[in-house]
């Protein structure tokens, strides 16, 4: 035995003596806490920022006024308004003319770059304005177009025109062209009508959102529709009704690998299944929707069953008591009580189902659709696949319009899930 | 492709019932004096629910099922100079057809296919007049039987609660045929890939060159230049995901530790949250900010340095995938460090130890088996993400351990076999989900392992 005995005052100058460092070390830890912390706040308002300046633009782009000479004969040939009509009309024509009275461009290359300058969009906008209102024919009135995405790129400065012309997208006589119309006050830096309410397009000043959006919602609404019922329907059953027995145990163990499987997975199985078996098209949001639907069930089962759980037994034992039977108890009482949660989990379900693109993509969502998709059964694609759609292309425009695109995206996300949050703290009563 | 009308029409057909069901049962309850057995809705209910299942169901069986029978009907009616041809592929046959339904006309199709299509339209509409009069037939019919069931003996309510408790039993088994779907589609064709590639060869290969090509496609045989060596694919997968867990590890564990033992309820109450909300990021959001931020980044501050960064490289997607990750280990652990009792703690403290040392020696141990499988399950996140890779990551199949590199991975390679026109019979296309089939497995093995760690190691205290 050879124990070291240390007597209390020994004791407490080593004590003393280590304590310093014990407390550095402490405070170290509590360091590396706070710089792990700030840290991962770093990463997210980083990105948000560096997402948000790139995508604040994207809601902008330049226009050019003209003066557009609204000539029947030359616009409206069959004097129907019909598309055809507007269709063999001469309104890019009509555009080109008043631009070239501005800036003059000599001989066929000049006029060939210049007619370049207003994007493409020209007549649809054109047929777009009198079909609204017909009493502009017979009119000069100014209108506005959207330039070029190399203008726009231009006149933001991300084309240096101090750059030797076989480097720049834009030639020099373009670039007179521009300052012409500038000198003139022609030219304006306004809100987008393209971001918001155009679709698809690969002309990328007049690509936009709509379409995807109107996918986004129908993909949505087919979850929604498959997975609310479905979901509460499980949880209710494996809370309520079901006995603890080897099925009821592998329902339950199903359902927590089936949250742990990756969602391209749910992607292949909808490729092979609803697609390759069952023969539905592709890219249609009502295959999108099944499969999310299939995705987001696991979360909702799972929250829905600790909101039922969550319900106090006494509130069950005194609706039998007054003689309720077992689904009357479970529809009058739990299911009204277990509500908020379970909406709460549905809303986070979606958010879920509304962010996610790998599984889309497997089904086809990525088709090139310019139409707006009117029912599930139209082919159409979703805000996601949309943003990782443009973020491939290679215009300098289509990273602004995609930043736009995420914002709405992130929007609508911070939506849902303030109300799912604002759900819980209101609704959720504590037992 | 559904016919929304028809749907409709048998949803009011079945509410009709429902009122009639409704009247009848409170005239029988005036009749009999209070002495019916449930309430009167029950009653409607019953009538409702004979109505509309019944009909339901034989609609969906026989919208789903008149492809499949038409696809074995028409096989007659393909010439056996086609059939008998060397390259010969039903499923392709098959495509044709439908796409001369469709309208869908390339080129002019040989005469067999607008045959065939016109006899395929002709039996699409016998069969839609079939579907609807089947349906609304038994709709009537059988909304009349539960009708005519309506009187004073007659337990409605049991006869409802039944059904709706076999809808409720019905629907928690979705679950599992989903599961069983997943499983069936993606093996059945993994197997079909491993007839016409080797097993070993897959999980061995180091050389990953998928390729579509025409003799495979028509079955003679010719391997041709296709390798499909995965090891190339596992190790970009395992790359990516250590570089994510350098990051998210250390931030996220640190984190948990300082919410759970340092912060004060309000910080928590702040930070938590925020950091939650890393994991409701769309991870296309990440993507983007990967491809188009962090790469440039990383691939000037090479060049500053003398590193050569190629664009889409190895650490640009891990790097943000650690961020995307960060709350999967900070919010799981931090709940398991909440959960070790406080009288560890306590007991620690009335020892004379500094926080430092309570929370290192005491109460880490404690949620160790927790803490590992927040970081498995994090793990296992990151294997299966795709949308950073695939934007990020690159699709050069390298077998390289720089993180400088551009390397590819298991679901990113998915997402471009499967993205776009695919033939279904090439080896190139199987392949995805031989890929998808080690992907699943690998996954599911790592939630077990977590689950079984926190199981075996859990200490209970309470």
């Amino acid at each position: 035995m050879t124990k070291k005995f240390i007597n209390p005052i020994e004791a407490t100058e080593i004590v003393k003596s280590s304590i310093k460092k014990r407390r550095a070390k402490d405070s170290r830890l509590r360091l590396y806490g706070r710089i792990a912390i700030g840290m991962a706040t770093c990463f997210l308002f980083f990105m948000f920022f560096s997402i948000f300046t790139k995508g604040y633009p994207g809601f902008f782009q330049y226009y050019v006024t003209l003066d557009i000479k609204f000539d029947r004969e030359r616009i409206d040939p069959k004097e129907d308004l019909s598309d055809t009509s507007l269709y063999e009309g001469e309104a890019s024509k009509t555009v080109n003319e008043s631009l070239f009275s501005i800036i003059n461009p000599q001989g066929r290359k000049a006029k060939k770059e210049a007619r370049k300058i207003v994007s493409s969009g020209k007549d649809i906008r054109i047929a777009k304005l009198v079909k609204n209102d017909p009493s502009l024919f017979g009119t000069v009135t100014k209108v506005k177009f959207a330039l070029d995405d190399d203008i726009d790129s231009f006149l933001r400065g991300y084309i240096n025109r101090d750059t030797p012309e076989s480097e720049r997208r834009i030639s020099d006589n373009v670039i007179a062209y521009v300052d012409k119309l500038s000198e003139e006050n022609r030219i304006s830096y306004e809100f987008s009508d393209y971001i918001l309410q155009g679709s698809a397009s690969g002309n990328p000043e007049m690509a936009g959102i709509k379409g995807a959006f109107f996918g986004s919602i129908l993909t949505l609404s087919v979850c929604l529709l498959i997975a609310f019922p479905l979901g509460i329907a499980t949880a209710v059953y494996l809370e309520e009704i079901a006995k603890k027995n080897k099925i009821t145990e592998i329902i339950e163990v199903n359902i927590n690998n089936l949250a742990a499987v990756p969602s391209v997975v749910f992607g292949i199985m909808g490729l092979a299944i609803f697609i390759s078996i069952f023969g539905m098209p592709r890219s249609i949001p009502l295959v999108g929707g099944m499969v999310l639907a299939l995705m987001t069930l696991p979360t909702i089962i799972i929250s829905s069953r600790a909101a039922i759980r969550a319900v106090p037994p006494s509130v069950r034992d005194a609706a039998y008591g007054i003689g309720a039977s077992k689904l009357q108890v479970i529809f009058h009482h739990v299911i009204p009580l277990a509500m908020p949660g379970m909406l709460t989990g549905t809303i986070i379900g979606m958010a879920q189902a509304l962010g996610e693109t790998a599984p889309l993509l497997m089904i086809g969502m990525v088709a090139f659709i310019v139409d707006i998709p009117n029912s599930v059964v139209d082919p159409g694609t979703v805000l996601p696949v949309q943003i990782f759609m443009w973020a491939d292309f290679a215009e300098r425009m289509f990273i602004q319009k995609t930043s736009a695109a995420i914002i709405v995206l992130l929007g609508f996300l911070i939506a849902m899930n303030a109300l799912a949050v604002y759900l819980r703290k209101k609704l959720e009563r504590r037992w | 492709m559904f016919n929304f009308y028809l749907l409709i029409v048998i949803l009011l057909i079945s509410f009709i019932f429902f009122f009639l069901g409704l009247k009848e049962a409170k005239k029988l309850k005036l009749v009999h004096k209070n002495s019916l057995h449930s309430l009167p809705h029950y009653y409607g209910l019953y009538a409702l629910l004979a109505s509309l299942l019944p009909s339901l169901g034989i609609y969906f069986l026989m919208t789903i099922g008149d492809d499949f029978l038409f696809s074995n009907m028409i096989k007659s009616y393909i010439p056996d100079e086609v059939t008998n041809a060397k390259n010969y592929n039903f499923l392709i046959a098959l495509a044709q057809i439908n796409n001369s339904v469709e309208g869908l006309i390339f080129g002019t199709p040989p005469q067999w296919v607008t045959n065939a299509a016109e006899v395929w339209k002709s039996w699409v509409q016998t069969s839609n007049i079939i579907i609807v009069s089947l349906c609304l037939l038994t709709s009537l019919v059988s909304g009349y039987y539960g009708f005519l069931k309506i009187n004073e003996n007659f337990r409605s309510r049991n006869a409802v609660e039944k059904i709706i408790m076999t809808l409720l039993a019905a629907s928690s088994v979705i679950a599992i045929f989903t599961t069983i779907a997943i499983i069936f589609s993606i093996v059945f064709e993994s197997v079909r890939f491993f007839a016409l590639i080797p097993i070993d060869e897959f999980l061995f290969g180091t050389v990953w060159n998928p390729q579509f090509e025409g003799a495979e496609r028509a079955g003679s045989g010719q391997q041709g230049l296709s390798q499909y060596g995965a090891i190339p694919l596992f190790a970009g997968t395992f790359l990516i995901s250590f570089i994510a867990l350098c990051v998210a590890v250390p931030v996220g564990l640190f984190s948990a530790i300082y919410l759970s033992e340092y912060a004060s309820s309000k910080e928590r109450a702040f930070f938590k949250p925020l950091l939650e909300i890393l994991a409701g990021v769309p991870t296309v959001v990440y993507g983007f900010f990967a491809a188009l931020t962090v790469a440039p980044f990383l691939r000037s501050s090479g060049s500053i340095l003398g590193l050569d960064v190629a664009s889409e490289s190895a650490l640009a997607a891990g790097l943000v995938m650690g961020i995307m990750i960060i709350p999967f280990v900070s919010s799981l652990s931090d709940d398991v460090i909440n959960a070790v009792p406080q009288s560890l703690r306590d007991a620690g403290y009335g020892l004379g130890s500094t926080k430092n040392e309570t929370v290192l020696k005491i109460v880490l141990p404690a949620a160790l088996p927790g803490v590992v499988a927040s970081i498995i399950l994090a793990v296992s996140r990151a294997v299966g993400e795709t949308m950073i890779v695939v934007m990020a990551a690159g699709l050069a199949a390298n077998l390289t351990a720089n993180p400088l590199e551009a390397v590819t991975t298991v679901t990113s390679q998915i997402v471009t076999i499967l993205v776009g026109d695919q033939e279904f019979e090439s080896a190139k296309t199987l392949s995805a989900f031989a890929l998808a089939l080690t992907l699943i497995i690998i996954t599911l093995c790592m939630n077990f392992y977590a689950l079984h760690v926190v199981k075996k190691y859990r200490e209970q205290y309470d």
